[in-house]
C-alpha cells in the first residue's frame, strides 16, 4: 500500500518539500503526491526525477493531480 | 496535456532573457537608473501616486506592476490555471509583505533590482544580494522546522478577479487623470515632478511590456527567491537558470545601450552603506522566503487568482507608506531616521512569525 501525501492547497515549496521527506523516509519504495495546481505537479515531478524516482502514473481530475512515483 | 515549454529549463532561460533585456530598454526609455524593473520601488510609487505617502519625488502609477497582474491573468486563464483560493494566513502575509517593502527600501530595491543593479554595474549590489542569499537562508532555517501559513481553499470566481480589478481601476485612473506637464497632481493622482518618480519609461509601452512578463513570469513560474531558496534548501538549480538568465542578458544589453558603469559610488538612486544594504535585503529575503514567493511571484499569484498573494501585494504597498511617513527609507544620501529601528522590528517580527507559525498539516 503506498503511502499518500496530500499537498493540496499548498504552494511552494511545501508540496516538494513532502515529497522529499516521503522519499527520504523509505515508503515501501512507491508514492502518491497528491496537488492540486500545475507549478506544484511540474515541482514534484522534477524534485522526484532528480532524486532518481521516476513518475510511473499521472491521473488529472478536475479538482486534482495524483501524481504516482516509485523508486529508480 | 499541452507541454509547457516555458516551465521547462529552457523555457526559464528565455524568459530570464526575455525579462533582463526589457528591462533594461525600459531604462532607457525613462526608468530611473538601474530601475528598469523593481517591484518595491514601484509599488512604493503606486503609493504615492495615490496619496498613501507624500514624498513628492516618488509618486507615480507604475504601468509595469499593473501589467504584472492582468498579464499572469491572461496565462492563467489561457491556460486553464486560474485558481481563486484564499485562506492560507493572510493577515500574517500582510505584515510580512510590510516588512519585506521596508527591507527592500533599506537597501533601494527589491530581488530583481538587485539582479539589475549589478547588470548595470553597481557593485552595491553584491552585499544587497548576499544579504538576500542571507534572509532566504535564515527562512530556509524556519521552513526545514515546519514552519508553514497552511493550505489555501478554492474561493469564488470574483474573490480572485478582486486584485486584478483593484489594478484595472488604477490604469482607468491614469487615463482619466493623466499626467499634465509641469502639474504635481491631475485630479486625484499625485505625478512627481523631480526624481525617480518624474523618470518613467511611455505609459503605454510600460504597460505592454509588463503585461508580456506577466504572461511569460506566469508560464515560467519565475521567481527571483524561489531561485535561491531551491538551491539552498534542495540544491536545485532550475529557478536560478532564469535568475542567472535575467542578470546576464540584462548586463549585456545594458553594455549595448551604454548603461554599464562599474563601482561602488555615484550609482543611480542607491548608497554605499555596506551593511545596510546587506541587512535590508536579508530582512526582504527572509519575508518573501516566509511569505513563499519574490514580490514579482507575489503580483503573479496574485493574476492566478491567489488572494492570499494579493494581500501581501497590499502589504508592500501600506509597507511603502509607511516607510515614507516614518522616515525608514533610505536615499542616495544614506538612511532614513527610523531606518535602523525599523530593520531590528522587522527581524523580530519575521523571527516570531517563522518561530510561531507551525500549522500542522496531516501528511
Amino acid at each position: 500500500m503506498s503511502k499518500i501525501v496530500d499537498a493540496r492547497g499548498l504552494s511552494c515549496p511545501q508540496p516538494v518539500l513532502m515529497t522529499l521527506d516521503a522519499i527520504k523516509s523509505g515508503s515501501d519504495g512507491e508514492l502518491e503526491v497528491i496537488v492540486d495546481n500545475m507549478a506544484s505537479r511540474e515541482n514534484v515531478v522534477r524534485a522526484a526525477e532528480s532524486h532518481d524516482w521516476s513518475v510511473f502514473e499521472i491521473k488529472d481530475n478536475d479538482d486534482k493531480t495524483q501524481i504516482f512515483i516509485r523508486k529508480g | 496535456m499541452a507541454k509547457n515549454f516555458f516551465s521547462t529549463r529552457v523555457g526559464i532561460i528565455f524568459v530570464g532573457a526575455v525579462i533582463g533585456i526589457l528591462a533594461a530598454v525600459l531604462q532607457k526609455l525613462g526608468n530611473p537608473g538601474n530601475m528598469g524593473i523593481c517591484v518595491a520601488c514601484f509599488e512604493r510609487d503606486i503609493a504615492g501616486a495615490i496619496g498613501l505617502h507624500r514624498a513628492d519625488v516618488v509618486q507615480y502609477i507604475r504601468p509595469e506592476i499593473i501589467g504584472f497582474v492582468l498579464g499572469s491573468l491572461v496565462a492563467a486563464y489561457s491556460f486553464k490555471e486560474f485558481k481563486p483560493r484564499c485562506g492560507s494566513a493572510p493577515m500574517v502575509r500582510f505584515v510580512l509583505g510590510v516588512f519585506a517593502m521596508i527591507g527592500a527600501l533599506v537597501f533601494l530595491g527589491c530581488p530583481w533590482r538587485a539582479v539589475l543593479r549589478l547588470a548595470g554595474g553597481d557593485l552595491n549590489a553584491v552585499l544587497g544580494l548576499l544579504g538576500l542569499g542571507f534572509g532566504v537562508w535564515v527562512g530556509v532555517m524556519f521552513l526545514k522546522n515546519g514552519y508553514n501559513l497552511g493550505r489555501s481553499q478554492a474561493t469564488h470566481t470574483s474573490a480572485g478577479w478582486m486584485l486584478p480589478l483593484v489594478m484595472l481601476g488604477l490604469l482607468s485612473l491614469m487615463f482619466i487623470y493623466p499626467q499634465v506637464p509641469g502639474e504635481d497632481k491631475s485630479g486625484v493622482l499625485f505625478y512627481s515632478l523631480n526624481g525617480p518618480g518624474a523618470m518613467h519609461a511611455p505609459l503605454l509601452i510600460s504597460l505592454v511590456v509588463g503585461l508580456g512578463i506577466g504572461f511569460l513570469a506566469q508560464r515560467s513560474r519565475f521567481c527571483t527567491m524561489g531561485a535561491l531558496r531551491d538551491l539552498i534548501l534542495f540544491g536545485q538549480t532550475h529557478l536560478l537558470s532564469g535568475f542567472l538568465s535575467l542578470l546576464i542578458f540584462a548586463c549585456v544589453a545594458n553594455i549595448v545601450l551604454g548603461q554599464f558603469h562599474p563601482g561602488f559610488t555615484g550609482q543611480p538612486v542607491a548608497h554605499d552603506l555596506h551593511v545596510w544594504n546587506f541587512l535590508g535585503m536579508a530582512l526582504a529575503g527572509l519575508a518573501f522566503a516566509l511569505a513563499g514567493g519574490c514580490p514579482g511571484r507575489q503580483l503573479f499569484l496574485a493574476g492566478e487568482g491567489d488572494t492570499d498573494a494579493s494581500v501581501f501585494v497590499l502589504g508592500m504597498i501600506a509597507g511603502a507608506a509607511f516607510a515614507h511617513n516614518f522616515g525608514l527609507a533610505s536615499s542616495p544620501k544614506g538612511l532614513g531616521p527610523h531606518g535602523i529601528a525599523a530593520v531590528i522590528v522587522g527581524f523580530a517580527v519575521c523571527l516570531f512569525i517563522g518561530f510561531a507559525m507551525k500549522k500542522k498539516i496531516a501528511a
